[in-house]
């Protein structure tokens, strides 16, 4: 269990939020929730709708597609965004393959917070990039 | 009128001396009597001890101003001792003798659609009484140690009249220990569950920390005593009635933040405090920096609040291996509400929200409230019974005939459903072999995990679900060799699941798995 000034120490050193004054790490540390998933508990769930974005501040999470897995996401990687952007139910499970926590935030409420924080938003963009680059690069 | 208070009693006279049963809870609020109730129903011999000296949990004490915020509506369409009803009381306790039923609205004096706290604590005493539930009062739990047997693994839960030793735990003992941040100088701010007589703040200037429920509910009642009202947290006010959901201010405690938007001088602000500090005078000064820019702001004082709420007062269980989380330090929780790092140990009442389900949308579970909870323990109950006990359940045959029918009352009526909304699932199994059958009321999480107690087979769970807008709709998840999908049905304006267009809805979700029944 963290508190929420512990929190905001883990999550000031993440690339997502490195952008963010102290008033606004603790503005976004009230305003996520933190949940706990133990080993091999689903987090998402592909296919289901009314997701959630989610940031790692502790653990490891495998990305499952149909039975397979694509991916592992660790202290500092987010995952949910996508489905939320789009409107659509996750197109991956997303599993904690060790025991993981992760800050919250409601798929209703990214919009508000990504368009409150630009540079959360920036960053957040930088991230997609980054993806899809190597998503073409796998692919070519 | 039901005792509020236990006579005064010797070790002797008290029920469950120390000593070892199949299952020890702890508690004697809602979660823990629900819990308790259902248990015996179940024939799951268990003792029941509680530090306090009397029923009722933290209605013996709380709401601060002597009121609930949860409903109980006296009149409505349908008769007070049917399931039915459950959906328009959200304090009374579930039991299976109709006179035991829907005990709230007859101990209300009609002035409120609210029942006082006083009301609320001759509800759960009256429950208490009339079902014979025994409980043994003034037998705090102080510590727990885990002890390997011949038979397995025990917990030893430690008390000054001796030990207890159990398979299984369950603990409801509330959200209740008071949380306090670390700020420099918090020590000079007084608890929400310290606060003062109100008129004691006649004319006085407060600092409320906090903008959660807690907060709003002072600043009500402070409105006509205090000179000004002053609420801070970093975050923006979310009210319920915006979210949609139990999370938020609660449309009862709004006036304070109409009285702040219309200018009245209640002031609502979004920054962090920084320290709290004795001084101009008798005055205190507390320092905080806004959310939006980053500026100081020193305000002067005559009393702090801190309205930051509680944390599950766990004793040592974090010692014997049960991980905790978020602010309230809530226990990681199974579908089932066992301890996700701790198995055999489970927990019944507000704390069971620790197991938060599906939340889609963000909408949380009703766990941290009566209406909620009462139905987690049912469903706990029996799945201690079958699972650690080997205890049969019942699963009714559904015919072909009243599959329809049957989906459409579910969704029509269940208070399950209703209460626990995308959380708990009411499900029908559907084995070609034995035909569908009813297997009771599921957490959904678990369904569709397909960690549920009625098994992996092809099924049917029944939900209704909210998305945020305001809307309530129900959603049929079908599982088929393992895969779970979901099927939404258009919302009804008046809320009416049993109509001829949503009867036709489900018929072609019905087929769906009907053909799948015929194929095998």
């Amino acid at each position: 269990m963290a508190s929420r000034d512990e929190i905001v120490d883990q999550i000031a050193s993440f690339a997502l939020f490195a952008d963010l004054t102290t008033p606004q790490l603790e503005r976004i540390a009230h305003m996520f929730e933190e949940e706990v998933h133990p080993e091999g508990e689903r987090v998402l769930r592909q296919g289901l709708s009314g997701s959630a974005f989610h940031v790692i501040l502790d653990g490891e999470a495998a990305v499952v597609i149909d039975g397979n897995q694509r991916a592992t996401l660790s202290r500092g990687d987010f995952f949910g965004e996508i489905s939320i952007l789009l409107g659509e139910a996750p197109g991956a499970d997303i599993v904690a393959s060790r025991e993981l926590r992760t800050l919250v935030l409601a798929g209703p409420q990214v919009k508000a917070v990504l368009l409150d924080n630009p540079p959360l938003m920036y960053r957040m963009l930088q991230a997609q990039a980054r993806r899809l680059r190597n998503a073409n690069r796998w692919r070519s | 009128m039901a005792e509020l208070r236990a006579s005064p009693s010797s070790a002797d006279d008290r029920p469950f001396p120390p000593g070892e049963y199949p299952v020890v809870v702890v508690g004697s609020g809602p979660g823990a009597i629900q819990v308790a109730y259902a248990l015996r129903r179940l024939g799951i011999d268990h003792a029941v001890i509680s530090a306090d000296p009397s029923p009722g949990g933290m209605f013996r004490r709380w709401p601060f101003f002597q009121r609930l915020l949860s409903w109980t509506k006296p009149y409505a369409p349908v008769d007070r001792t049917s399931r039915a009803y459950e959906r328009y009381d959200w304090n009374s306790l579930l039991a299976d003798e109709p006179e035991n039923r829907s005990l709230m609205p007859s101990l209300m004096d009609g002035t409120s659609y609210f029942p006082s706290r006083p009301e609320m604590e001759r509800n759960l005493a009256t429950f208490v009484e009339r079902t014979a539930t025994r409980i043994r009062y003034e037998c705090p739990w102080t510590a727990t140690r885990r002890e390997g047997g011949p038979e397995g693994e025990r917990f030893v839960l430690e008390t000054p009249d001796g030990e207890y030793r159990a398979q299984v735990a369950i603990f409801a003992v509330g959200v209740a220990e008071p949380n306090a941040p670390s700020t420099p100088g918090i020590e000079l701010s007084h608890h929400y569950s310290t606060v003062r007589p109100a008129e004691t703040y006649a004319g006085r200037r407060v600092f409320l920390i906090g903008k959660s429920v807690s907060a709003f509910e002072l600043a009500t009642g402070l409105l006509q005593w205090a000179r000004q009202l002053i609420l801070v947290s970093p975050s923006p006010v979310k009210l319920s009635v915006d979210t949609r959901s139990l999370v938020g201010v609660r449309a009862r405690y709004v006036q304070p933040y109409e009285d702040h938007v219309l200018g009245g001088g209640v002031a609502v602000l979004d920054a962090s405090i920084e320290a709290i500090e004795r001084g101009p005078g008798d005055a205190l000064t507390v320092r905080t920096r806004r959310s939006a820019d980053a500026s100081e702001l020193a305000i002067e004082v005559d009393d702090v609040i801190n309205a930051t709420g509680f944390v599950c007062p766990l004793v040592d269980l974090p010692t014997v291996g049960v991980t905790t989380f978020g602010q309230s330090r809530l226990p990681a929780q199974t579908p089932y509400w066992e301890s996700a790092s701790v198995p055999g140990i489970y927990f019944a009442g507000t704390i069971g929200q620790g197991s938060a389900g599906l939340k889609k949308h963000g909408l949380p579970s009703n766990s941290g409230a009566v209406h909620g909870a009462r139905y987690n323990a049912r469903v706990l109950a029996a799945h201690v019974a079958r699972t650690v006990f080997g205890r049969s359940v019942e699963r009714p045959p559904v015919t072909s005939a009243d599959l329809v029918p049957t989906v459409l009352s579910e969704l029509a009526t269940a208070p399950e459903l209703w209460h626990q909304r995308a959380y708990l699932a009411r499900v029908i199994s559907l084995d070609p072999g034995e035909g569908p059958r009813d297997e009771g009321i599921v957490p959904l999480a678990a369904f569709v995990d397909g960690l549920g107690d009625d098994g992996t087979a092809d099924a049917l769970a029944l939900t209704l679900e909210a998305d945020g807008t305001g809307t309530i709709y129900p959603v049929l998840y079908l599982r088929r060799e393992g895969r779970v999908e979901e099927r939404m049905i258009e919302p009804d304006p008046l809320l009416r699941f049993d109509t001829p267009a949503i009867q036709a809805r489900v018929v072609e979700i019905v087929d769906e798995v009907r053909s799948e029944i015929v194929r095998k």
